[in-house]
């Protein structure tokens, strides 16, 4: 084990993470004020990188592809909670769920309908498309450097806002109490869409900004959301900031646990078994955090009080 | 008595009817792929080089007119137990073609077989129906899973690589594949890496290859997997300094997305679109047409195997009843195959060359493999003596 | 008024028991009799797929015990299904294959991985227990994926059905259809007794006001804990019977997709009447079956229409049904 790949690993770690954040973000908000569980975050995700391929498809160059698909994933989600979240507030939370389960199955196949079955591909800008040598023979993908960079300064964005603005104080105070916000004269339909909206543009960016690393393709969305949710509930319902930090966590636990754990085990076991047994392991791990972290603290690490 | 004659004549006009009815009715063929997921590619390229021969042949199979139904297994085992029996029970299907999984077929093969119906692989080919539980109503078009990627192990050893580093996915298939290549390749290993299935981010292998410095990497990474790892390689800066092999990580299926990041990579096959004779020229080119994409060898393969169909529905004059001439007439393979010759092995898996290919890039700008040299002439797969057929 | 009100409470209460007893009777009559009606087309298909309905609407039902009656929202019930399926699948790889050694095992197994798990899931509530059970679940597929000797990812195929004490009485498809039959008749006659017994109302009352249980003086987590452990029993009952259905096990019995398919097969017929499960089960997989001999995009009609049943028909199925029938009473009667 060199530092050399501890601190690769480190950043690949960060990078999960902060994508990780960026469509929890939405997520935690939306379940925190609206109570909605939006289980179609997933396929907001991957339309996001789905538009941005059919946009950098016309124009040929990848900033304007992605303000355009920034565009089109806000319009979509607004399009979406109009016709058909607007109708569950009120609902169990059990039909949320059946009712985006309809939309997953809607879209990841509208997608393959359109699109095609193929994975398809989103090249980087030129200017971020080299590597840099961390150390000798070790060179690491700008791209990944700026998907963390940018997806950090999302997060002070999003503090900014949701802690320095009214806006942001009224989402808030939606996460703790809703009722009461609405019968302060707030109008709470409003403020269900541009969270609504916001969220599904936080995922559909996650999902361009990490299309050039890997492949779009149907169904892309479905791991990326059961990993999201496993972060708010750590990070706790209804909080930017539990979303963050969980995020970070679970990024590196997953990254670092993947790497390293078939090595540790090496040392306990032989080979053999510890090449089979390890993967699976490393992919438990998170879930075995999940069910820790709800057995010390059953409410997350920073519930948005008053829940 | 009159009447007695008349009612025997009658009784056996109608027999003869029935039988030459039989000959005239529409033969219908079960395709059962994969069609729906990431996979989905895969089960498309499949199903349409089934349709392409039966289009190119006129609708007929054999002489008889060909009904294609097709059914999409979703890559769940027991759906596609519920779809065969459809396909056999309910739709009288006299043959079926597919899967495309090897965990598929685990789970069809008996269901059909019991059948007494033909089941015909134009992909998977595990090794366990290759060899000790080969059956006689299982017939092959592609491969024995081993053998591509005992092209790449052959080739790195007679290439001189002297350090690999091997990486596959965690089951059976991705054990195969790498006990393939060691079966060949007799350099070091300096590591052997099973990764989950379905992983998309390769950044922490990636470095430990970077760390060990091999002269060359196997991989084993089918589908959307292979997408992400060969964009993320040459993002790595690591295409320029290890040599790249692998088996099913880089084909026709996966290269309008891997693009120019898969260029001089190496696969190993039993087929390239620019295999040199008149029957694969003509049908890269139909398949370009109709599908706007270039065929890869899930698609050659189904096409092979309605060839397959064809010949032997023709050798039988399209009647079907009696199995075990149909099975001899299937056995012969008397069929012009795109990859040149064709014979079957005891155990109904093909007796084939098999090559290196390099993907390149067309002047017209798609992306295919390429021929490089031919590493295995007229073999048989390594189980095919395990079985008791002969 | 009190005689008018009196009347219509008579006949409210007279017009359930039909619908508690009438509704399932029916549904258990027509599954009943599609094995003599397939006789007549394609027999083999069509056991098949209705012995699939029935083996997944054992695990319906066993969610909807913990669901619509307890409020605990499992996303990790296809483990047990899972469970179930390999207490015949590894027996099986050893060469011991009978159903009077596998059932119990498969009961065994579900119960116990329901009891390790459920004392750490119960003690959440709402989302959480959605969540912990689906990590659960999620374990539980991530282990049977590392199985590499009995089968791993690939899954594994069993020769033949479990056999009786010796007999090879499963083999024939017909008899294994009244088999499978005579579980989820069972299955439901159990339930229900469950849910009518005195463990079954506090379980319910936990459901709608869990402090006032407690202030009762009942041990909710207690009582919700055996709730999960007898629905983790009987769907590991459904996965012993997949298995002997498709002769093949495999990790794919386990995921969170499948779980999730569980729910909604749950909630489209409507929650907390047991038979709803059933109905949900049967249009589910019904609807897929048939849908998906048009096209094969058929998830994209599939998935609007789940939404708009969401939208539109509260309460399932039967909830539709009963929306539907008190309007044609309130046409016909005249109020």
């Amino acid at each position: 084990m060199s530092t050399a790949i501890f601190l690769v690993q480190v950043l690949n770690g960060l990078q999960l993470g902060v994508l990780l954040f960026l469509i929890a973000a939405g997520l935690t908000l939306v379940f925190g004020v609206m109570d909605f569980i939006n289980l179609a975050h997933g396929v907001q995700y991957m339309l996001g990188a789905y538009l941005a391929v059919a946009f950098y498809g016309i124009t040929g160059n990848f900033l304007a592809a992605l303000v355009l698909a920034l565009l089109a994933a806000l319009a979509f989600g607004l399009v979406l909670e109009f016709v058909v979240f607007r109708h569950l507030y009120d609902r169990d939370h059990l039909d949320h769920v059946i009712a985006t389960f309809g939309i997953i199955l809607f879209l990841n196949h509208g997608v393959k309908v359109v699109w095609g079955a193929a994975p398809l591909s989103l090249p980087m800008p030129d200017m971020f498309s080299g590597s840099v040598a961390l150390m000798e023979g070790l060179r690491y993908p700008v791209w990944r450097l700026v998907v963390i960079a940018s997806g950090l300064m999302i997060a002070i964005l999003l503090y900014g806002l949701v802690t320095h603005t009214r806006i942001g104080m009224l989402v808030r105070a939606g996460a703790a109490n809703a009722r009461m916000v609405s019968a302060l004269g707030v109008d709470i339909r409003r403020l269900f869409m541009i969270v609504f909206g916001f969220g599904a543009m936080l995922a559909g960016f996650g999902g361009i900004m990490i299309a050039p690393i890997l492949s779009v393709e149907p169904g892309m969305g479905d791991t990326v959301l059961i990993l999201a949710f496993v972060v708010i509930v750590i990070g706790g319902v209804g909080s930017i900031r539990g979303a963050f930090v969980a995020a970070l966590i679970i990024g590196l636990v997953d990254t670092l646990g993947r790497s390293f754990a078939v090595d540790i085990l090496r040392l306990i076991m032989g080979p053999s078994p510890a090449r089979t047994v390890g993967p699976a392991i490393a992919s438990m791990l998170i879930y075995l955090l999940m069910a820790l972290v709800l057995y010390v603290r059953p409410a997350g690490l920073f519930p948005a009080k008053g829940r | 008595m009159k009447t007695l004659g008349r009612t025997i004549a009658a009784t056996a006009a109608f027999a003869i009817a029935m039988s030459a009815a039989q000959a005239q009715e529409k033969l219908k063929i079960g395709v059962v792929a994969t069609l729906s997921g990431p996979p989905a590619v895969i089960g498309q390229q499949l199903r349409n080089g089934f349709n392409l021969a039966v289009k190119s042949l006129g609708g007929k199979l054999g002489g008889r007119e060909a009904d294609v139904i097709v059914a999409d297994d979703e890559l769940k085992p027991d759906v596609a137990v519920t779809k065969v029996k459809a396909l056999i029970d309910r739709d009288r299907a006299d043959f079926v073609i597919g899967p495309v999984f090897s965990n598929v077929l685990q789970a069809i093969l008996k269901p059909v077989t019991d059948e007494k119906v033909f089941l015909i692989s134009p992909n998977a080919g595990t090794s366990n129906f290759a060899g000790k539980e080969c059956n006689p109503n299982f017939f092959v078009t592609s491969y024995q899973n081993d053998q591509n990627h005992e092209v790449l192990g052959k080739y790195a050893q007679d290439s001189g690589i002297k350090k690999a580093f091997i990486m596959a996915p965690n089951y059976q298939a991705g054990k195969d594949a790498l006990a393939g290549f060691k079966r060949y390749f007799k350099g070091e290993i300096l590591d052997e890496i099973y990764v989950p299935l379905g992983q998309l981010d390769y950044s922490a292998e990636l470095s430990k290859i970077a760390v060990a410095k091999p002269d060359a990497i196997f991989v084993f990474i089918p589908g959307g997997m292979g997408v992400n790892f060969v964009k993320q390689f040459r993002q790595a800066g690591l295409a320029d300094k290890i040599v790249f092999l692998s088996a099913f990580t880089v084909d026709e299926s996966t290269l309008p997305a891997q693009q120019d990041a898969a260029l001089g990579f190496f696969g190993g096959a039993n087929w390239a679109p620019d295999l040199d004779n008149p029957q694969n020229k003509a049908f890269v080119a139909a398949y370009e047409k109709e599908y706007g994409a270039v065929p890869a060898t899930y698609a050659f393969q189904a096409y092979d195997a309605a060839l397959l169909i064809d010949s032997a529905v023709r050798q039988v004059k399209g009647n079907l009843t009696d199995k075990d001439v149909l099975r001899a007439a299937f056995k012969k393979a008397d069929f012009q195959s795109l990859r040149g010759g064709f014979k079957f092995a005891n155990n109904h898996y093909p007796i084939q060359d098999f090559y290196l290919v390099k993907v390149a890039k067309r002047p017209d700008g798609k992306y295919q493999t390429e021929i490089v040299k031919k590493v295995f002439e007229n073999y048989t797969d390594p189980h095919a003596k395990d079985c008791p057929m002969k | 008024m009190a005689e008018a009100a009196l009347a219509t409470t008579f006949a409210g209460r007279s017009r359930k028991l039909l619908d508690r007893t009438l509704l399932p009777v029916l549904i258990f009559a027509a599954f009943a009799v599609i094995p003599l009606v397939a006789a007549a087309t394609s027999e083999q298909y069509v056991l098949s797929l209705v012995t699939r309905v029935m083996i997944f609407a054992i695990a319906a039902l066993a969610l909807d015990l913990i669901v619509g009656y307890g409020g605990l929202v499992s996303f990790g019930h296809a483990a047990f299904i899972g469970l179930g399926a390999y207490a015949v699948g590894i027996p099986a790889s050893h060469g011991v294959n009978d159903a009077l050694i596998s059932l119990p095992i498969a009961i065994a197994a579900s119960m116990l991985f329901a009891v390790a798990t459920g004392t750490v899931c119960v003690r959440t509530k709402g989302v959480y227990f959605i969540m912990i059970t689906l990590a659960f679940g999620q374990m539980a597929f991530f282990t049977a994926s590392s199985l590499a000797p009995y089968g791993g990812d690939d899954g594994l195929t069993v020769a033949a059905r479990t056999t009786v004490a010796g007999f090879a009485f499963f083999d024939n498809e017909r008899i294994f259809y009244y088999v499978v039959f005579a579980f989820l008749v069972g299955a439901f006659l159990f339930a229900r007794t469950i849910v009518g017994s005195r463990f079954g109302r506090v379980v319910r009352g936990a459901k709608e006001n869990q402090t006032r249980m407690e202030a009762i003086g009942f041990d909710v987590h207690r009582f919700q804990l055996a709730a999960y452990v007898i629905s983790g029993g009987i769907a590991g009952v459904a996965g012993f019977l997949l298995a002997n259905a498709t002769k093949f096990v495999s990790p794919a019995y386990m995921s969170w997709q499948r779980s999730g398919e569980l729910i909604v097969m749950v909630i489209l017929g409507g929650l907390g009447t047991l038979y709803g499960a059933i109905i949900g089960t049967a249009a589910y997989l019904f609807l897929e079956e048939w849908l998906s001999g048009f096209t094969e995009n058929w998830k994209v009609i599939f998935g609007p229409l789940l939404v708009l049943v969401v939208v539109f028909a509260r309460g399932g199925l039967i909830g539709v049904a009963s929306r539907i029938r008190s309007q044609i009473r309130r046409r016909l009667g005249g109020g």
